[in-house]
């Protein structure tokens, strides 16, 4: 095992960044490109909508497992999370054009629906979570806000568990796919309360 | 009593898809030349209706016991078992009992209806159905002074329905219509899709479709059909009352708490479909308002 995390941690260390940009881009396109041609069913909004949704979601579960990864496992993928996170940014806000865009169509629906559906009213604030610290993203950020900088960056953990209650709530009956990830975000959350006590209680061994 | 509604097309031969959708622009044309504008108004406003293709109502279906996802239905529904069925006519009837499907099918004219199909999600279709009237089927068996109501049941499958597996709803799936709206010529059990037998995914073999409603009140796979004086329970409504009702008329005015029903989705349009408006009653208010003369229909959603 310790040499396997090794292996992986040296690996890790020698890897560009650049190519998980790319490597998280190349979908973006290529679920756009599959809409266009019957690659994603009957109802190709909703598809790709959800797909994109969904992307961002499990991008968010990425950035927030780094931290655990290395902690108890050791393994140091650090320099890769901005990547992810900046990544994550890009999906929700492709997930929110395709709505806005191609499914609500109207400018003052979309307005109409943010104000009035709450399932909606929280999936745009998980997306202002983003924004700063999409903006925040880089060296120069990093340096001028200093310690500011770290604080800044836990709403991550408020457009989490945003972007999980917005899952929950827009499906129709009880559905098991959202539950899941929440269940997994949640787990994720939990796992960084300061207090040990909290921490044992809720995550056993 | 059967063709107490006329649709365009009552033609009840077999027909390909090709050569029915060939025959519709042919019976467009000769009607126009003719002027037969005489056929009501339920037939003019058939007059624009083009029907998806089957690919789309065959392989986006909302049929919970095979899964949530929309494609769950046409990959899962194979397992279901169609022949024999039986349909149990029970409650305030003459003739209660088990009705062999093929003995309904005997007793039962076919007709060809193109409707508008708008789901509670708010995206839409149109399908050229082919079914007989329900009030032919009720009338069969007889129905009693008294009863009020029409309850329906889903076939309860668990070894065929992998669905079944999930508290998605209470299983098995239930449905009602008051006695009215069941009568209603509009109000038909649907057996086939484009001339052929439907298909499992669909709801196979016989299926209710009332065509001014929200499509989960269309209940499929029918084994179960009770009168009775009382409003019987409904699926959807029992899963959370504050968002579907006991009627789920189509009706733009009355939004779902989540999401507005004033305009659709049509499908089959691509990634850059238009939006359309809905209609009351999903476009048949002239035949069906009636029927709601005096009710609140925000409270009665």
């Amino acid at each position: 095992m310790t040499g396997l995390i090794d292996t992986l941690n040296s690996l890790a260390r020698r890897l560009p960044v650049w190519p998980v940009y790319l490597i998280l881009a190349v979908p973006i396109p290529w679920f756009f490109y599959q809409g266009l041609n019957g690659g994603l069913g009957r109802d190709p909004v909703k598809g790709l909508e959800h797909l994109y949704g969904l992307w961002a979601l499990r991008l968010l579960i990425a950035g927030l497992i780094i931290t655990p990864l290395r902690r108890e496992l050791g393994l140091n993928l650090l320099r890769f999370r901005r990547a992810i996170g900046v990544m994550t940014f890009i999906y929700v806000l492709a997930h929110l054009m395709v709505w806005a865009v191609l499914d609500v169509q109207t400018l003052s629906r979309v307005w109409a629906d943010i104000l009035k559906r709450p399932y909606i009213t929280i999936g745009m604030a998980g997306f202002l979570c983003l924004v700063p610290l999409a903006a925040t993203s880089n060296n120069w950020s990093l340096r001028k806000l200093g310690a500011r900088w770290r604080k800044l960056h836990r709403l991550t953990y408020a457009a989490a568990l945003l972007a999980s209650l917005h899952f929950i709530w827009l499906a129709k009956g009880f559905q098991l796919e959202p539950l899941v990830y929440a269940a997994v975000i949640l787990a994720l959350l939990v796992y960084r309360m300061p207090h040990k006590r909290i921490r044992r209680r809720f995550l056993p061994g | 009593m059967a063709n107490r509604w006329i649709n365009r097309l009552t033609d009840k031969d077999v027909t390909d898809e090709a050569q029915y959708l060939n025959r519709r622009q042919i019976m467009g044309g000769a009607m126009a030349g003719l002027g037969l504008a005489g056929l009501g108004q339920g037939a003019s406003a058939q007059e624009a209706l083009t029907p998806n293709d089957y690919e789309d109502i065959t392989q986006y279906n909302n049929y919970y016991e095979f899964g949530t996802g929309k494609g769950d239905p046409v990959k899962y529904a194979g397992s279901l078992t169609t022949t024999p069925w039986t349909v149990s006519i029970e409650g305030m009837v003459d003739k209660p009992g088990d009705y062999a499907f093929e003995d309904i099918m005997k007793a039962m004219t076919i007709e060809e209806r193109i409707y508008r199909l708008r789901c509670v999600e708010a995206w839409s279709m149109v399908v050229p159905w082919n079914g007989f009237e329900l009030a032919d089927l009720l009338n069969m068996a007889g129905v009693q002074a008294g009863a009020k109501y029409v309850a329906f049941e889903t076939a309860y499958r668990p070894e065929e329905m992998p669905g079944l597996r999930f508290p998605v709803l209470e299983w098995p799936y239930v449905e009602g219509l008051r006695l009215d709206e069941a009568m209603h010529p509009l109000t038909i059990m649907a057996t086939g899709i484009y001339g052929k037998d439907i298909p499992n995914q669909n709801g196979a073999p016989l299926r209710l479709v009332v065509p001014w409603k929200y499509g989960y009140k269309s209940i499929k796979s029918v084994v179960r059909i009770t009168l009775t004086d009382k409003q019987p329970p409904t699926s959807w409504n029992r899963a959370a009352p504050r968002e579907y009702g006991f009627y789920s008329n189509v009706n733009p005015d009355v939004s779902h708490p989540r999401w507005s029903q004033a305009d659709e989705r049509p499908l089959g349009a691509g990634l850059f479909a238009r939006r359309q408006p809905t209609l009351m009653f999903n476009g048949y208010e002239e035949e069906v308002a009636g029927l709601y003369e005096g009710m609140d229909l925000t409270a009665n959603f």
